[in-house]
């Protein structure tokens, strides 16, 4: 079992990294990815709200939304799935809301260095898409826990790891026309390449 | 408003102010449908939808959206428009909405449909805005179907499933070219894009 | 505030709701159609590049196709359950329904349903092909798929995955139409009496000089390695092997 957990925990943050291998979350992605520090914090935030959303909504679609799942109120046949994309969306933000102002109130150096990056990623694809891939691949809650957590990990990863290799860009001398965010672009491209390698891995 | 502010509301955001190239909007939830020239088409022609529908739904209403809550009325209606989308996608075309898998759902946190309702379609009348969602809608399919077209054709020698290029392994000639239908080709391609587009329009080179 | 925040809400609601309602039947008939379609498909009985309406799927369904329920464990047809509603994914997902499979199978499948479901292409009054529903893992996703064996239980005439993740083009090539021929003709159980075929790396012979190999999936060993793993899984004790033993014990029946 706990293998398992493992084998699923590696497949989200390397293989199917939600940055590289789905494109998710690439607008804060780009956005935030100049300076390591910041890079560090928004990973931090994604990592966090990741961690507390995925497992949340799984809970609300297995005991609400799915076909059948209402079967404990009563109502075998009722399938709301439809409304996955709402509540899952709804959920998110509010989540995000309740989150930031615990830390306000109980954790306010987390909240200092979290904060500007809370409600930004509120909207985050990267947030949104790992509820949605829970749903299509029938994730327990359990699992949807270690793959919330394990993508938000392989997306700070990545986006420390853009930041990194942008601070030392600074110094080279890259074509006008490409400077900035064209340079980004295949460089993270580089990136997803080597990214690629982890697909072998079995375990 | 004369016709002309109207073409240039639909025609400035496909090359001069096009909103995957340089407002790097939106770039998220489409590239990962750009293997093949289908999906790419389809997942246009969703954001088109959505993007315009709702910067008219959200003009008609901006006299009375209270400002405090009108992000959140925002986002429930292109929830709801996106929901209807993937709804009518699995009715009408189900090989490709199984392929779209997670994306359609994805275009509610795409950045250009919020980013739209939230810069123009609050200060704009409803035609403009409803232009203004078709022209960002279109300047970002053009992106995704160049994308879509080069990785399909380079990458298995097809364009909407012909093929184009006959492969080696079907008999033909040419040799498939595996990086195309992986990720990491989608980045090239956008920054490659990205520099074409800048090299014609200088003025929009970022000093650094 | 809260009034619009309500109508907002209301207009919304009304919209989805009714879009979801009046589109269901359609979509519930797409699923069906697709799945019959692929059926159709490896049993041969669609033409490749051939593009039907639904309602042609259906009536060339109806007439070619008998769906069966059987008991895995015993290899038994199973009559209270209603073949055209029955769900074996559903079904392997409740431990009411299902067993655990055992642990550390190659093929990686977690539980097994009780019931499975069976088609029979049925040629002059005769099973012609048996369709048998298999998955297991590949390299990113789980593999859903067919295997057709003709009545003798062990020479393939078909294959068919109708629901993957795999790379495109080179795991994804299991979609390949040329690969899928590739395994017409070939023999899936060996003398001892187990499942023998299996994925090979790089190109096998032909179906009769090498009946127990098929042809690699060029730079996909992972996925090629997979559907071995699943197509001997399923074919095997815990798969549909006690219900092949019997159909063949009782000639074909």
């Amino acid at each position: 079992m706990l293998e398992h957990y493992l084998s699923l925990l590696t497949k989200a943050t390397f293989v199917e990294n939600m940055a590289l291998a789905f494109f998710l979350g690439m607008c804060s992605f780009l956005a935030v990815s100049k300076k390591v520090e910041t890079a560090i914090g928004l990973g931090a935030a994604v990592v966090f709200v990741l961690t507390v959303t995925c497992p949340m909504n799984a809970l609300i679609y297995h005991y609400a939304l799915r076909e059948g799942a209402l079967t404990w109120a009563g109502m075998p046949e009722t399938n709301l799935s439809f409304l996955n994309f709402l509540v899952f969306i709804g959920t998110i933000a509010a989540a995000v809301q309740i989150v930031e102002m615990t830390l306000d109130k109980f954790l306010p150096a987390l909240h200092a260095a979290l904060g500007v990056f809370l409600p930004l990623i509120a909207v985050n694809c990267a947030i949104l898409g790992s509820s949605l891939f829970m749903v299509e691949r029938d994730y327990n809650i359990g699992e949807s826990l270690v793959f919330g957590f394990g993508s938000g990990l392989g997306f700070m990863l990545a986006v420390v790891a853009l930041a990194a290799i942008r601070e030392k860009m600074r110094y080279s001398d890259v074509p006008a026309g490409l400077r900035g965010l064209g340079i980004t672009f295949i460089v993270t491209g580089l990136m997803a390449l080597g990214f690629q390698a982890f697909a072998g891995i079995q375990l | 408003m004369s016709s002309k502010q109207n073409r240039e509301a639909v025609i400035d955001p496909l090359l001069n102010n096009n909103p995957i190239a340089v407002q790097v909007l939106g770039i998220c939830s489409a590239l990962a449908v750009t293997t093949k020239l289908e999906t790419a088409l389809v997942m246009s022609l969703a954001v088109i939808v959505v993007v315009s529908l709702s910067n008219l739904a959200v003009s008609t209403i901006r006299n009375y959206i209270p400002s405090s809550i009108r992000i959140i009325v925002q986002l429930t209606i292109i929830a709801s428009l996106v929901i209807i989308t993937d709804q009518v996608l699995k009715a009408y075309v189900f090989d490709v909405s199984k392929q779209l898998s997670v994306f359609v759902g994805l275009i509610i946190t795409n950045c250009i449909v919020m980013g739209r309702a939230e810069a123009y379609a609050m200060a704009n009348p409803p035609l403009a805005s409803l232009l203004d969602g078709v022209g960002n809608g279109l300047g970002y399919s053009l992106l995704l179907v160049i994308v879509g077209a080069v990785r399909e054709l380079f990458g298995a020698g097809q364009l909407m499933g012909v093929t184009i290029l006959p492969l080696v392994r079907d008999g033909g000639w040419y040799p498939a070219n595996g990086l195309m239908v992986l990720s990491p080709a989608a980045f090239f391609l956008i920054g490659l894009a990205i520099w074409v587009i800048r090299t014609m329009k200088p003025e929009l080179v970022e000093s650094e | 505030m809260f009034f619009f925040a309500g109508a907002v809400c209301l207009v919304c609601s009304i919209f989805v709701a009714s879009s979801a309602v009046a589109l269901k039947p359609k979509q519930d008939a797409n699923k069906i159609v697709d799945r019959q379609k692929k059926v159709l498909s490896v049993a041969g009985l669609i033409r490749a590049g051939e593009d039907l309406g639904p309602d042609v799927v259906a009536e060339r369904f109806e007439e070619n196709i008998v769906t069966k329920v059987i008991n895995l464990d015993t290899g038994e047809y199973v009559d209270d359950v209603d073949p055209a509603t029955y769900d074996m994914r559903r079904a392997a997902i409740d431990p009411a329904t299902s067993v655990a499979a055992p642990a550390g199978n190659p093929a990686k499948v977690l539980r097994i349903p009780n019931h499975a479901l069976v088609y029979h292409v049925m040629r002059d009054g005769a099973v012609d092909n048996l369709i048998l529903p298999m998955h297991g893992k590949g390299l990113w996703s789980t593999l859903y798929g067919f295997l057709a064996v003709e009545s003798d239980a062990q020479t393939v005439s078909g294959i068919v995955f109708y629901e993957h993740a795999e790379t495109p083009g080179l795991g994804g090539e299991v979609d390949n139409p040329r690969w899928r021929s590739s395994w017409k003709g070939r023999k899936v159980y060996g003398e001892d009496g187990q499942p023998k075929i299996s994925v090979i790396k790089g190109p096998a012979g032909s179906a009769s000089s090498d009946p127990f190999r098929v042809d690699g999936l060029s730079g996909a060993t992972i996925t090629s390695r997979g559907v071995s793993y699943l197509v001997q899984f399923w074919m095997g004790d815990d798969g549909f092997k006690p219900y092949l033993d019997r159909f063949t014990a009782q000639g074909g029946a």
